[in-house]
């Protein structure tokens, strides 16, 4: 067992290749029992291997690695018996029913019959499942087999949760049913390492944030710590001509340049008390606003601002050299 | 450590298997009725001719005596032949991954896929026998000696299935996998099954009097036929340890080097 203060996940300088390509290239990372750590990174970053090692399914060249108080490698059965893990492939038996794949869990995981079959009622409710428990999970949908999966990790109350793009692809019902469950699993004390694609998904849920690179973390922080070094939020008004916009670029107090159409992006952090001057100094400015958009920082303007590098063209790159 | 949960944990994913076998009828029936297909076919079809060739004018009740051990051999072979492709299509899935992230008795998914074929096999071996009794198969040995060839039967069955095992985890595809074990059902044949081993041109002829499934075709006639056994017995057995030994021991190093999906 762990100490409370004791972090639910250490990493220390973990490497991975394979063959000539590597894909992580020295790795540090802790995660605090209790919290919620998010990997972010484009395809092809990492992440999936990370999560891999981390749950004792790939060993890595080198680096120390502790999960719930436990070495990888030298005491492997102890980790898995404190981890549950959601991979990228749906892990469910299709020729078993819903609440058949939760009892196998419970018989894996060596409960008694009483409590296996409490828990697993309460999970067919909470994820929204009980209608289809009888029904084989080949027939389930994509959404339900990913419910499935997830209920399945959390029988027997694991310490450590891995969820490895847990909405990718998902339907926003059932992201929604990942999110909630995310959140009140944390509630719990359940401590979460998850992988996405999506910032918002990562702002979303995660207290603590790292950027995933070609096998290196380039940024660690909470969410707003990250975003408040992207320049790429901003809010677009577009004007009804020429003229508007040059009174609007005075009334703002902004360099007004010829874009083809009457418009001005105004750099933001996304914050209410911007947006609320802006419009305060155009209808001052007594100017028709056309139309007007706000821009958030999505991962391609974190990638960006971090990298110097689009994230396409940078998981596009990292898969040319995975077949090189 | 989890071996204390060996035996749990591989009725858990026996359990599992079977119901994949019960859901799964396409799979689980052709074993069982392929070999009574074979067997009407032989004594029926061929069985009034290949009969004289055994015993002078023995026709078709001579052969039905020759071929019913050989045919419990092609039972077993075919029963077998399927655990490649539940493996193979077990390791295509994501819940073999899971498994692995999990504190259970290692080697206890590959167990559950042996068990559940040899339940499978008993079943194949059971219907084969009980209508080769139906069409005429007269059996001298009492229940004792047809336990010790049911013993055989099992002992060649557990080497075959490890092997199939052990190919299923080799195979690239569920394709493949239902390919490779394709021979194991020709060897029967190759063998003292169906004609008698001298009645083949000279290479052949070694080939089928050397290979393992004829001692262990010669011992389960011998036994059911109430004969002596004979040496035939001790080479069949060192041949079953031997596969199973040789199958286990591969199947168990493509296990755990194989990356999950």
């Amino acid at each position: 067992m762990t100490d409370a203060s004791s972090p639910a996940i250490t990493a220390i300088d973990v490497r991975k290749s394979f063959g000539d390509n590597v894909v992580l290239d020295g790795l540090d990372l802790a995660v605090e029992q209790g919290s919620v750590f998010a990997l972010l990174g484009p395809n092809g970053a990492g992440k999936t291997t990370m999560v891999r090692i981390l749950a004792t399914l790939l060993e890595a060249d080198h680096g120390t690695i502790r999960v719930a108080g436990h070495d990888v490698r030298r005491e492997a059965d102890a980790v898995r018996d404190a981890i549950g893990v959601t991979g990228q492939f749906s892990a469910v038996d299709g020729l078993l029913t819903g609440r058949e794949n939760l009892a196998l869990m419970a018989d894996l995981h060596h409960l008694s019959r009483a409590p296996a079959r409490e828990s697993i009622d309460q999970l067919l409710e909470q994820f929204e499942l009980a209608d289809a428990a009888d029904r084989v999970a080949m027939t389930y949908s994509g959404g339900m087999r990913r419910r499935l999966d997830l209920a399945m990790t959390l029988i027997g109350a694991p310490q450590v949760i891995f969820l490895d793009e847990p909405t990718t692809g998902l339907d926003p019902r059932s992201r929604r049913t990942v999110w909630e469950m995310v959140e009140s699993l944390v509630d719990d004390g359940t401590t979460v390492f998850l992988t996405t694609q999506y910032l918002e998904e990562a702002d979303k849920l995660a207290d603590r944030v790292a950027i995933l690179d070609r096998g290196r973390l380039v940024a660690e922080g909470s969410a707003q710590e990250l975003k408040q070094r992207i320049p790429g939020g901003r809010i677009d008004v577009h004007f009804a001509d020429a003229e508007a916009q040059l009174v609007a670029g005075d009334a703002l107090g902004m360099p007004v340049t010829d874009q083809g159409s009457p418009s001005l992006q105004i750099p933001t952090d996304g914050n209410v008390a911007t947006l609320r001057r802006v419009l305060r100094d155009l209808d001052e400015a007594g100017i028709d606003v056309v139309d007007l958009a706000i821009h958030t920082p999505d991962l391609d303007d974190v990638f960006f601002a971090l990298t110097g590098r689009d994230a396409h063209v940078a998981e596009s790159r990292t898969e040319e050299e995975l077949y090189r | 450590m989890t071996s204390t949960y060996a035996l749990h944990d591989s009725t858990t994913m026996l359990r599992r298997d079977l119901r994949h076998l019960q859901r799964y009828p396409g799979l689980s029936l052709f074993p069982i009725l392929m070999p009574v297909l074979f067997l009407l076919l032989f004594v029926y079809v061929f069985g009034g001719t290949l009969g004289n060739g055994i015993t002078a004018g023995g026709g078709r009740g001579a052969y039905i005596n020759f071929l019913t051990p050989g045919m419990l051999l092609f039972t077993v072979a075919g029963a077998a032949q399927i655990t490649a492709i539940s493996v193979a299509k077990d390791m295509t899935e994501g819940i073999v991954a899971r498994f692995k992230t999990m504190s259970i008795w290692r080697p206890a998914v590959l167990a559950g896929h042996v068990f559940s074929s040899l339940v499978l096999t008993l079943i194949s071996l059971a219907v084969t026998i009980a209508v080769a009794l139906l069409i005429g198969y007269h059996a001298a040995a009492g229940p004792l000696r047809w336990l010790a060839a049911l013993g055989v039967l099992v002992l060649l069955a557990v080497a075959l299935i490890w092997l199939s095992v052990a190919l299923g985890l080799v195979a690239k595809s569920v394709e493949t996998a239902s390919n490779i074990p394709m021979f194991l059902t020709f060897l029967p044949f190759l063998g003292s099954g169906f004609v008698p081993v001298a009645s083949m041109p000279a290479g052949l002829r070694w080939f089928a009097a050397n290979q393992p499934f004829t001692p262990v075709t010669n011992i389960v006639r011998s036994l059911i036929a109430n004969e002596h056994v004979g040496s035939a017995g001790v080479k069949a057995i060192v041949w079953c340890l031997a596969i199973t030994a040789a199958s286990y021991l591969w199947a168990r190093y493509l296990y755990n080097r194989r990356p999950v999906q």
